[in-house]
């Protein structure tokens, strides 16, 4: 075993978390939140130019029996958990400078959380362990429960029990199916649970309560309602966190347990992610279409962006596998970025009604330019990474189905409705408010934020292969071990997996 | 001659305990309620003797089978000397500000742990019988102790009441299987033939001992008696009594009727999914603390009659370990609730009242959230794994729907923890807290908050390992 990096990278926000809260002042807290943030993010691009893309086993190892005999402290990640890694220590620096003036309040404690939820987020990613995994898992709900009660907007302690109770409803049946997969395999090594073959019949049910707790956290139709709660009533930053990495959780899950250890469990219900998928697409872009709060509609936008990957990950394909996980790569950072943006304009006027704004384009020039670039890539513009992933998703759906293929497809038209609508009233037409007239355009530490942002945007866009060459082997390993499963999906799909509503 | 003496080494922590007792008892009648504070500490001596005897002991069965001491009643013995030690000590600044400063309150608890210990080590009805009494009849002194005040003579009384009629209840049952089975020797009754005398007799017996675990439906006297006792007395209850009742429900279902698992998991099985469900529902709507601890308890005797039913040496590693941590967690709540008082000084119990704490008293709101979130099961907190370990026995034991609505449950309770931690964190501050008047209560509350902590997951391991030996000794 060499360096632990994993563990530095997982235990060194801790470190910063406990050192701000002793140390006490907020601009002490603020910069040694950013210093800890950005040398993860270094660690972060280490890691991956260290990392080695042609084979699927997990890489930096690290296994500490630590807390024997329930679990052991085993690290590795390969390169699915490599891509997210580097999104959650990309976005955390940005939400550390997007929260500088517009977090006042008890400071300190705010960076801490913050710092807290990079240490669960990151150790959820880096487990080898089955119930490392759920500690890291579960543990997330703690600081984001209190980042959205303590600096969350009017409704703040109803949106933040609901996504308390909704979140642990989901993963304490997960909790059972984990328990009942050790006790028949007798071990918490993932590695060695993803070779293990459960029988048919047992991962129908195991299956179903992975996906209780995944489909919370994703989140899909119907179990989708506390999301558009939490993100309107979050911070700023926070909803970044919860849009960019919270909502991947979900889908690394699928990706992690559902997809290689329960294969057939997966082919026997992929139908219905299907038909959850297409509802969701259309039904939420519906619901986005007729919001008047900015953030509401983009976390309505944001399920419609999952139901793409869930469908991309079932479809048992590698341009649908390699899809999804683009699409939550691209998902993160874009609508993490849009997020950005309302939180520019929330700080200058204190609200996020669309009708209080328009004609921004006259004050705010460069806003414009950005939030064009953000939205366009939300809507799948070539060029911008939406485009890479939402092709990859619908390639790989038509391939298995066509009646899915067509049903993704009217989401993208129903995307690119609710973006241009909610771009054309916020920033064109004319300038009516006499409030949002005196706004001022991007400061430069805004700017820079934004351009950090757009950076990945484009490049994902045009050169997507930087970012899925660690994809490639870990998904092939994927699909060889559903392979056999995969047999019995053709033959279910076409006949039931209709746009069913 | 020789087998008394083998027997009084078998017994010894007892011994220190009943010596230990009297010895106090003379030197508080002599030297009057001034001497409260070195008696106190005098107590906890004798506690630390009384444990250490316990740990070196001799294992074995003493006076013709009344009495076994084995790795369960040591485990179990550490668990209660510790909580009645902490138990006397918190007590302390409450005391002296309530004038209610007199020297029998640590007297009395070593009294207690006495018929505590006693309890645990139980080898026959008889015994467990005359432990149980002790341990009972001291409590209900203690819950009246504050006599000055209605409510403290209120739920002494009502304690008194409910628990003489468990008591008889139970010796009823007792006296049923002794005509039924000739004998009231748990070795000898665990090879008894099963009949339908013996079966009513379990059932007396086991709603006799549920009431002392306040398991529901015996769970009525809880709320009111927390409420209205003091609270370190409060504290005292819901830590010491709870894990001794257990340990001896745990010898008598496994030791004296491991014959009847089947019948007695039935029983078991309800009681867990009644206490879990309804302690859950229970403090929704609770608005005083102590009401909420009460129902958190029922609650959390339901978790570990989860292990119980399981009645595996896994499930049985449950209980112990459950009761090893909610002994931390309970004991570390109360220590905040007596922290709660008001500029004058009185002490304060309303949920409300908890208002912005985390902006008056940083370190005290923090303490109590980690309770709370460790109470409420949510890992990396060390109270998930005791809820961990017996959901393992139950799934090892193909309880499948136990576990299920264990889980809902212990979702449902999260609701009410959170409501305590709302107060303290999303509220806007009201009346500040008088300040912290005990160094020793304030580290006390240090310690239990760095035991449940994620530091606390080290403990796992040596815990769990110790739990398992002590539930090896029983099958």
């Amino acid at each position: 075993m060499g360096f632990p990096v994993l563990s530095v990278l997982i235990l060194l926000p801790l470190a910063g978390a406990a050192w701000i809260l002793f140390s006490g002042s907020a601009e002490n807290a603020r910069w040694t939140a950013l210093i800890v943030t950005l040398v993860e993010l270094a660690i972060g691009i280490a890691l991956w130019l260290g990392f080695d893309n042609s084979t699927a086993a997990f890489q930096y190892v690290e296994n500490l029996p630590l807390f024997a005999p329930y679990f052991s402290w085993h690290l590795g990640i390969d390169g699915i958990a490599l891509m997210l890694i580097v999104l959650s220590v990309f976005l955390m620096p940005l939400c550390i400078l997007a929260s500088w003036t517009s977090i006042q309040k008890r400071v300190p404690e705010y960076m801490a959380a913050f710092l807290l939820m990079e240490t669960l987020m990151l150790g959820v990613f880096a487990s080898l362990d089955l119930f490392l995994f759920y500690v890291f898992f579960e543990g997330g709900l703690i600081p984001m429960y209190l980042i959205i009660g303590i600096w969350g907007g009017a409704r703040r302690i109803y949106a933040s029990y609901k996504f308390f109770l909704y979140t642990l409803l989901g993963s304490v049946l997960m909790l059972l199916a984990m328990l009942y997969m050790v006790g028949v395999a007798g071990t918490t090594d993932i590695r060695a649970l993803l070779t293990y073959d459960f029988d048919p019949a047992a991962q129908t049910w195991l299956w179903l309560a992975f996906f209780a707790s995944f489909a919370v956290k994703m989140p899909m139709w119907p179990v989708h309602t506390w999301l558009p709660d939490a993100h309107v009533e979050a911070p700023t930053a926070g909803s970044v966190i919860l849009a960019g990495v919270l909502l991947k959780l979900g889908g690394y899950g699928f990706v992690r347990f559902s997809l290689p250890m329960f294969p057939e469990g997966s082919a026997q219900f992929a139908p219905l992610i299907f038909t959850l998928s297409v509802v969701a697409v259309i039904y939420t872009s519906l619901v986005a279409l007729v919001q008047t709060d900015m953030k509401k509609l983009i976390a309505y936008s944001s399920v419609a962006h999952m139901a793409f990957v869930t469908a991309g990950l079932f479809v048992f394909n590698t341009q649908g596998v390699e899809g999804g996980i683009v699409m939550m790569l691209s998902h993160g950072v874009i609508s993490g970025a849009l997020f950005l943006c309302v939180g520019v304009v929330y700080d200058r006027l204190h609200t996020r009604e669309i009708a209080r704004y328009g004609g921004l384009a006259d004050n705010m020039p460069r806003y414009a330019l950005f939030f064009l670039l953000f939205t366009m890539a939300s809507v799948g513009l070539p060029a911008t990474a939406g485009f890479v992933a939402e092709f990859l998703v619908l390639t790989g759906s038509y391939r298995t189905s066509a009646w899915l293929g067509a049903g993704m497809t009217m989401g993208i038209i129903l995307g690119a409705a609710y973006m241009l609508w909610l771009y054309r009233r916020v920033i064109y037409g004319k300038l009516v408010h006499a409030d949002a007239a005196a706004m001022p355009d991007l400061s430069m530490r805004e700017a820079g934020i934004l351009l950090a942002a757009a950076v990945p945007v484009l490049w994902m866009g045009i050169y997507p292969e930087s970012f899925m060459k660690p994809l490639h082997a870990p998904v092939a390993s994927i699909l060889a071990r559903v392979e056999r499963a995969a047999l019995l999906l053709p033959a279910v799909v076409p006949a039931r997996a209709g746009p069913a509503r | 001659m020789n087998q008394t003496f083998a027997s009084i080494q078998i017994a010894a922590p007892e011994l220190v305990l009943t010596v230990g007792a009297l010895f106090t008892l003379m030197l508080g009648v002599f030297r009057g309620d001034r001497s409260l504070v070195p008696l106190t500490w005098v107590c906890v001596l004798i506690f630390a003797i009384a444990g250490f005897a316990a740990v070196t002991g001799v294992p074995g069965l003493a006076f013709g089978g009344l009495y076994i001491a084995d790795g369960f009643s040591v485990f179990l013995k550490v668990l209660i000397l510790g909580a009645a030690a902490v138990s006397a000590v918190l007590a302390l600044p409450y005391l002296a500000t309530t004038e209610t400063g007199r020297f029998e309150y640590p007297v009395l608890l070593v009294l207690s742990a006495l018929g505590m210990c006693m309890m645990v080590s139980a080898h026959d009805m008889l015994s467990l019988y005359i432990g149980l009494e002790l341990q009972s009849l001291a409590a209900y002194v203690l819950a009246a102790f504050h006599r000055n005040e209605a409510k403290s003579s209120e739920a002494g009384l009502k304690y008194f009441i409910l628990g003489a009629l468990a008591s008889g209840i139970l010796l009823y049952g007792i006296s049923l299987v002794y005509g039924f089975a000739g004998t009231t020797d748990f070795a000898v009754l665990g090879d008894a033939t099963r009949s339908t005398g013996i079966m009513f007799g379990l059932v007396f017996i086991l709603a006799g001992l549920m009431f002392k675990v306040s398991a529901v439906p015996f769970h009525m006297w809880t709320p009111d008696v927390y409420e209205g006792a003091p609270t370190p007395v409060a504290a005292f209850f819901a830590a010491a009594p709870k894990a001794a009742a257990m340990g001896l429900l745990v010898r008598v279902c496994v030791e004296a009727f491991g014959g009847m698992t089947f019948d007695w998991r039935q029983i078991v099985t309800f009681v867990a999914i009644a206490s879990m469900l309804l302690g859950a529902a229970g403090a929704i709507g609770q608005t005083n603390i102590k009401r909420l601890l009460a129902y958190s308890s029922i609650a959390n005797v339901g978790f570990a009659l989860i292990g119980l039913a399981a009645g595996t040496i896994a499930g049985i590693t449950g209980v112990l370990f459950y009761m090893a941590v909610y002994l931390v967690m309970t004991l570390g709540s109360f220590l905040c609730v007596l922290q709660m008082r008001d500029a004058d000084g009185r002490p304060v119990e309303t949920l409300a009242s908890l208002a912005g704490l985390s902006r008056s008293r940083k370190g005290l709101a923090a303490a109590l959230a980690v309770f709370m979130f460790s109470l409420a099961g949510i890992p990396p907190l060390l109270g998930f794994w005791p809820k961990f370990a017996v959901f393992t026995a139950a799934i090892e034991a193909e309880l499948y729907l136990l576990a299920v609505v264990g889980v809902v449950a212990s979702v449902i309770g999260a609701y009410y923890y959170l409501r305590v931690i709302k107060a303290m964190y999303f509220d806007e501050p009201g009346p500040a807290f008088a300040a912290s008047n005990s160094a020793v209560n304030a580290a006390l509350i240090g310690i239990a908050a760095l035991v449940c902590s994620p530091l606390g997951m080290l403990a796992i391991g040596p815990l769990a390992g110790a739990a398992r030996d002590a539930a090896t000794a029983l099958f």
